[in-house]
């Protein structure tokens, strides 16, 4: 692994562990956002008892629909709003930041991609300024031949060969692909153990997206950086990442590793995602009838935050909120038909023929 | 419903009836003396009640010939030939290109109706949406009464899904897939023969992209209109889309059935498009992508344009531009055509260089 350590202040707090370790870890995440208006007291419950770990050299994808809250949970976890609850664990010790100084300290660890390389890049600098001043900023001030060594070391990393035709460049001046490697190159400036990616192909033409799911495999094996990949495309989510946790209302629905959430989903809302999705080589059996959208998160819906839209939901799932339940190895999915209980609702076999019928019932 | 299942009867010949016939159209970008040629005679008929997808990179020109043959397209560009030949319901033919603005502006909507980009935002936030349905009818039926205006209006929304009391909704009221209904039902309102539909659903979650899709394709078959369906994601065309034209550089690459374009790829573009997305189901296979990216169209030289990406180029490609022709592979689909010069051994042959065959992977 040729580092990136090159100078830049020591971190005698940073351990450097074997790949698997727990890096950062989110407790019982919650975020409410106050509605405007006088006097009101509603509330968005935009992520409620989030529970995660990101570990060293692993990518956990966190997919959902719009407006499932994935977003800020991204935010959340870079400190950029103050969490409504819970807390953030970095190498198991508390990492709420109190002040300037320790934002500066916490970011040099945990760095964040965007989902729109146009708008995260500014227009009136090149990329020199813009990574010049992450270095600055996170690595001390170097000056000449080492400034230079570094930029260059930082453009090899992400694949923008040879330095010299991208430096002195505007983002204007760079496709979308090329820009998104130059904010991924910003975020490692700062040698960080995390990198959140909000998003980071959704804005980016088909054929480039591969090149940076490439991109950022790469950094997790070389580099052993926790990623968490923030998408909509669970497609995606199947072919880049270890473990994929789906969300849903704000509410994580359903972890496990990657594989068997895509080919064998437990909850009726993963279920219907992945039956969601185009499949060209089966045109028969995919998911028909569908409707419903997500619910309103002012007020959710008490219990579980799918039931209207569940096509197996009883009483039991209108009136409480039903656990992560473990479905297998490691794997968890907050149905109660997975539960023990007498009233538990009965779920459908999970087979991809007997599907289509279960929807068509799963009216909102 | 199945839309591209043969049974239904939904592969009609396209070149049988056709409702739009695009001959020779071409596009300049620029009124310089040194214009980009954006669109190069392009040619592409739409059956009557087909469902035609047009796909290809961002930059390609599939925008560009959409609102080229509507007369949308913005400053600077500029057709600079060609004809798009639209067929009434009562046979007659008239050229777009040539109405003048009177005619051109009955002729929109009524005959031809196009659902942009980004349609979350094309509707007015000032005003409440079935008004802005309403404005619409009214505009092209100045005898009827605003009370009936409305109640089309109702009727619409009811097409498409959406409960008539949303009438008095502003457009931030609604989800982004209920805007994206309206917008359809607006395009719809005076039961146009052609609805033209850029990327309606790249906005949307899979969930509602689903539900939109089998919206468009149960209105199809109810109301018998012909749709041209603008996306870069190509598993989702093959599911809605009778046929498929790809698009590479301004050109038309591949026009075929939807199934053999995703089946039997002939050109070595569709192919590798097509192997750019992770697959959800299956057996995870390894991923390609494109290497490169799209050409500059500033910088076109001669001879293929898509050779400097493509795994199968030899010398001739440099020299020789492929012209679009039935593949050389027995047992095609005598419609379908590609433009690539391993179909072209004659041409190839006569201009004195050595001819190669189809390679496997474009001849299974």
């Amino acid at each position: 692994m040729t580092s990136l350590r090159i100078p830049g202040p020591d971190r005698p707090d940073a351990p450097t562990g074997a790949p698997g370790d727990v890096v950062l870890q989110a407790v019982d995440l919650r975020k409410h956002f106050k509605l405007k208006g006088l006097g009101s007291r509603d509330v968005v419950h935009a992520v409620d008892d989030v529970n995660f770990e990101l570990r060293r050299g692993r990518v956990l994808a966190l997919v959902g629909e719009s407006g499932s809250g994935k977003s800020t949970i991204a935010r959340l976890l870079a400190q950029l709003m103050p969490l409504t609850g819970g807390s953030i664990r970095l190498h198991g010790e508390d990492a709420a930041v109190r002040n300037r100084r320790s934002f500066r300290r916490y970011v040099g660890r945990v760095q964040m991609i965007f989902q729109d390389p146009f708008g995260s890049l500014n227009p009136v600098h090149p990329v020199r300024h813009i990574l010049t001043r992450s270095i600055r900023i996170h690595r001390g001030r170097l000056r000449g031949a080492e400034l230079e060594e570094a930029l260059v070391e930082l453009l090899d990393r992400v694949q923008l060969k040879p330095a010299e035709r991208y430096i002195e460049k505007y983002p204007h001046e760079l496709s979308g692909g090329q820009r998104q490697r130059v904010a991924i190159a910003r975020a490692l400036a700062a040698d960080p153990e995390v990198l959140l990616a909000d998003e980071p192909i959704s804005m980016l033409d088909v054929s480039i997206r591969l090149g940076i799911l490439n991109l950022l495999q790469d950094l997790r094996d070389r580099l052993h950086i926790a990623i968490l990949y923030i998408t909509h495309d669970i497609a995606s989510a199947r072919y880049f990442a270890d473990r994929t946790m789906v969300m849903y209302a704000g509410r994580i629905v359903e972890s496990g590793d990657s594989e068997s959430v895509t080919q064998d989903p437990k909850h009726p809302y993963t279920q219907l995602l992945v039956r969601s999705a185009p499949d060209p080589d089966d045109l028969e059996a995919r998911a028909r009838g569908a409707r419903g959208e997500a619910p309103s998160l002012v007020k959710p819906p008490s219990g579980c935050r799918f039931n209207p839209r569940c096509p197996f939901a009883t009483d039991l799932c209108r009136t409480e909120v039903p656990p992560l339940i473990s479905v297998g190895d490691e794997r968890e999915a907050a149905c109660w038909g997975y539960s023990d209980r007498p009233d538990r609702p009965v779920l459908a076999p999970a087979g991809r023929g007997a599907e289509r019928i279960e929807t068509e019932g799963g009216a909102a | 419903m199945t839309l591209t299942t043969p049974e239904t009867g939904a592969r009609r010949a396209p070149a049988d009836d056709p409702v739009l016939e695009i001959r020779n159209l071409s596009v300049d970008y620029g009124y310089d003396d040194d214009p980009v040629h954006v669109l190069r005679d392009v040619s592409l008929t739409l059956g009557r009640g087909e469902v035609l997808g047009l796909a290809g990179e961002s930059g390609c020109g599939k925008s560009t010939l959409a609102y080229a043959a509507t007369r949308l397209l913005p400053p600077p560009g500029l057709i600079t030939g060609g004809e798009v030949l639209f067929t009434g319901r009562d046979g007659r033919k008239t050229d777009i290109l040539r109405l003048d603005d009177q005619s051109l502006r009955e002729s929109r909507w009524q005959d031809l109706a196009i659902v942009f980009q980004g349609a979350m935002n094309s509707l007015s936030p000032v005003y409440r949406i079935g008004r802005q349905i309403a404005d619409g009818i009214l505009a092209h039926r100045p005898g009827m009464s605003k009370a009936d205006a409305m109640a089309r209006a109702a009727e619409m929304l009811e097409l498409v899904g959406i409960s008539p009391d949303r009438l008095r909704s502003y457009p931030h009221q609604l989800s982004g897939g209920m805007r994206q209904r309206v917008m359809i039902a607006m395009a719809l309102a005076l039961e146009p023969q052609v609805l033209i539909m850029d990327e309606p659903t790249t906005a949307l979650d899979v969930v509602m992209q689903r539900q939109i899709v089998e919206q468009i394709a149960e209105l199809r078959d109810r109301l018998g209109f012909s749709v041209i369906f603008i996306t870069h994601d190509v598993s989702l065309l093959i599911e809605i889309a009778d046929r498929i034209a790809i698009m590479y550089a301004g050109e038309i690459v591949e026009d075929a059935a939807s199934l053999d374009v995703y089946q039997r790829p002939r050109h070595p573009y569709s192919s590798a498009l097509l192997h750019s997305f992770p697959p959800l189901r299956g057996p995870r296979r390894e991923l390609t992508g494109i290497p490169g990216s799209p050409p500059d169209l500033a910088k076109l030289g001669g001879g293929c344009h898509f050779r400097d990406r493509c795994a199968f180029a030899w010398d001739a490609c440099a020299a020789l531009a492929p012209r679009l022709t039935a593949p050389d592979v027995a047992d095609d689909d005598p419609r379908r055509t590609t433009a690539c010069l391993r179909h072209e051994p004659e041409r190839v042959a006569a201009a004195g260089f050595e001819a190669k065959p189809v390679p496997a992977e474009l001849a299974g």
